[in-house]
């Protein structure tokens, strides 16, 4: 099976600066909010925070926003597909949060052994998790296509 | 002051990188696990084990259990209201906002979350 993820640099000129920006300012602003909340109503309800989805808002309206810009530029309308587009990134965003439930778990238990290993194991954990909860829907998704239409699996 | 101004920066730094990582990466749905990368929880956390300690630190990272299962609840309304209800993404992802917050202190008051 080939690898269906690639990398593109290209993808980071269609940025203005100023987008850049924003998005170093919300990710400055949600870290300062749940370190407030946590010194305010104390670590417990802080934690809660701490996968507060504030960047998520300004991802997702680059992405629509950087899609229709691309459509308009081949003269097409674009708003359906930057709605599609954004949902795309939801998606992957709710297979994200199962890394992220992951990357909690482990650092919770690892934290009180070693600082450095609980950083090294949480992270691993969240790329782990995932990563192998978007293989593991996209192989469902190819799957699920072959079985409706067996003469596309023949094919291949 | 000076602690909330180095929370600021570690917070946006870690963030776009992230965030950029995320832009390079193809196809959409791959690039969108980082949306949904414990970005804001690595500088958080590793502020909040340098001023408090582990134990500090382990509190928080119980909570956010609770908090990114409501993220997974928060990122699938936000996609339903994008493709059925045709909503654009700024209202989409801001209105969801409800759902998370009502979703992350459901969990953590059944859990018997204590402040």
């Amino acid at each position: 099976m080939t690898t269906p993820i690639t990398f593109s640099l290209s993808s980071l000129r269609e940025g203005r600066w100023y987008e850049y920006l924003v998005r170093f300012a919300l990710g400055g602003a949600a870290t300062v909010f749940a370190g407030l909340i946590s010194s305010r109503y104390g670590a417990s309800i802080g934690g809660l925070f701490l996968a507060l989805p504030a960047i998520f808002c300004a991802s997702a309206t680059l992405i629509e926003k950087h899609e229709i810009r691309r459509k308009h530029e081949a003269g097409l309308e674009g708003k359906r597909r930057g709605q599609e587009a954004a949902a795309l990134d939801a998606a992957g965003a709710a297979l994200g949060a199962f890394g992220m439930l992951a990357f909690a778990g482990v650092f919770w238990i690892l934290v009180g052994r070693s600082v450095t290993g609980a950083f090294v194991g949480a992270s691993l954990a969240w790329l782990v998790v995932s990563m192998g909860a978007w293989f593991a829907r996209r192989q469902l998704r190819v799957t699920g296509q072959r079985k409706s239409d067996p003469a596309m699996s023949r094919s291949r | 002051m000076t602690e909330y101004v180095i929370r600021f920066l570690v917070g946006g730094v870690v963030v776009s990188a992230f965030a950029m990582l995320g832009d390079v990466l193809k196809p959409k749905s791959f690039a969108g696990l980082f949306g949904a990368a414990p970005s804001v929880a690595l500088a958080t956390l590793g502020i909040g084990l340098y001023q408090h300690g582990a134990v500090y630190a382990a509190a928080q990272s119980l909570s956010m259990m609770a908090g990114a299962v409501a993220l997974v609840v928060y990122s699938i309304v936000v996609c339903q209201l994008l493709v059925r209800g045709r909503m654009r993404a700024l209202p989409a992802t801001l209105l969801s906002i409800v759902v998370w917050l009502t979703a992350a202190f459901g969990l953590w008051a059944l859990a018997g979350g204590q402040a």
